[in-house]
């Protein structure tokens, strides 16, 4: 197996869905054993995703806060008539 | 938005906020606003996120943010919580996200984001090194996650979706295909190569140049 060849692969790979015959993992195995850039791709795309999955949200401006309330409460009024008073509970 | 588009429900799953909303909805279903704006309110964070994210901006993202919203009270009764109402949500926003981007392009030239990308050859990658520090420390630092936010938004918009929609949000390729159009295959592809270049992009910035490692062979 050839370093382009692993790369194709390693969607499958990093995913845990490798369905390879059992030929294909020894070989797709003996690649990355002996190829340390290789190795060092791969843990690079792990790092890359899990440092996306562990992003914080990005702030809320606060002007959209007010303007998506007030559009969506017009849109209500039309649509089911008028709201009630707001409650202490309200956002 | 038909009645299959409804039905057909993604699994991303919701948050602890994002959970349990069912009597909300009941609520709502009522015609109680309060309710409505309280789902909103805890619903709001992931979607505007997930759209900040895909477009860039922020004045993008509440547009995306405000018409994912009207839908769900355009469709309040028709959703039966067969899945998350979160990923009900993050399929109209990406449906939203696609139209404004079509619209755009539109305006400067014809659609092509659909092309077929298995032909073209991979980017190799070019400079490969471990990371510096982990990627729990990373998101801690400021100047760090606007890197990793930078980077995401220099990706192309096809690959950028794709990954968004996997990598983050958690849909699985299939999911991913049908929500966006395209081919499982062109997923897997478009997948990769955002995995790829995002990998290359942060490498950069978060590789440790003294460990860089330089093939002695002909490297992928």
């Amino acid at each position: 197996m050839t370093c382009e060849e692993l790369l194709q692969l390693i969607n499958e790979m990093v995913d845990g869905e490798l369905d390879l015959s059992v030929a294909e993992c020894r070989q797709f195995a003996e690649h990355l054993a002996q190829c340390n850039p290789c190795q060092v791709v791969v843990d690079n795309i792990r790092k890359t995703i899990q440092l996306y999955r562990a992003g914080e949200p990005f702030p809320l401006p606060q002007p959209l806060q007010k303007r998506l309330v007030e559009a969506l409460r017009h849109r209500w009024q039309e649509r089911f008539g008028p709201v009630a008073r707001a409650r202490g509970n309200n956002p | 938005m038909d009645e299959q588009a409804l039905r057909s429900l993604p699994t991303a799953q919701p948050a602890a906020s994002e959970d349990d909303l069912e009597p909300l909805l009941a609520r709502a279903r009522t015609g109680d606003f309060d309710a409505f704006q309280q789902i909103v309110l805890r619903l709001q964070p992931r979607i505007f996120t997930f759209a900040r994210r895909l477009t860039g901006n922020d004045a993008d993202a509440e547009d995306v943010t405000q018409q994912t919203f009207l839908a769900l009270l355009e469709h309040l009764d028709q959703y039966r919580g067969e899945a998350p109402l979160i990923s009900w949500l993050l399929r109209i926003a990406a449906n939203e996200v696609h139209r404004l981007w079509r619209q755009r392009r539109r305006q400067i030239e014809p659609e092509h984001s659909d092309d077929d990308d298995s032909a073209a050859p991979l980017a190799r990658p070019e400079f490969i090194a471990p990371w510096r520090d982990d990627p729990q420390q990373l998101v801690l630092q400021q100047e760090s996650r606007m890197l990793i936010e930078q980077a995401l938004a220099e990706l192309p918009e096809k690959y950028r979706i794709v990954f968004v929609l996997r990598d983050i949000e958690g849909f699985s390729t299939e999911q991913t295909a049908e929500i966006l159009g395209i081919s499982v295959p062109n997923v897997k592809v478009r997948l990769l190569r955002a995995r790829l270049m995002l990998r290359e992009r942060l490498t950069h910035y978060f590789g440790d140049p003294q460990r860089r490692v330089v093939p002695d062979h002909d490297h992928g």
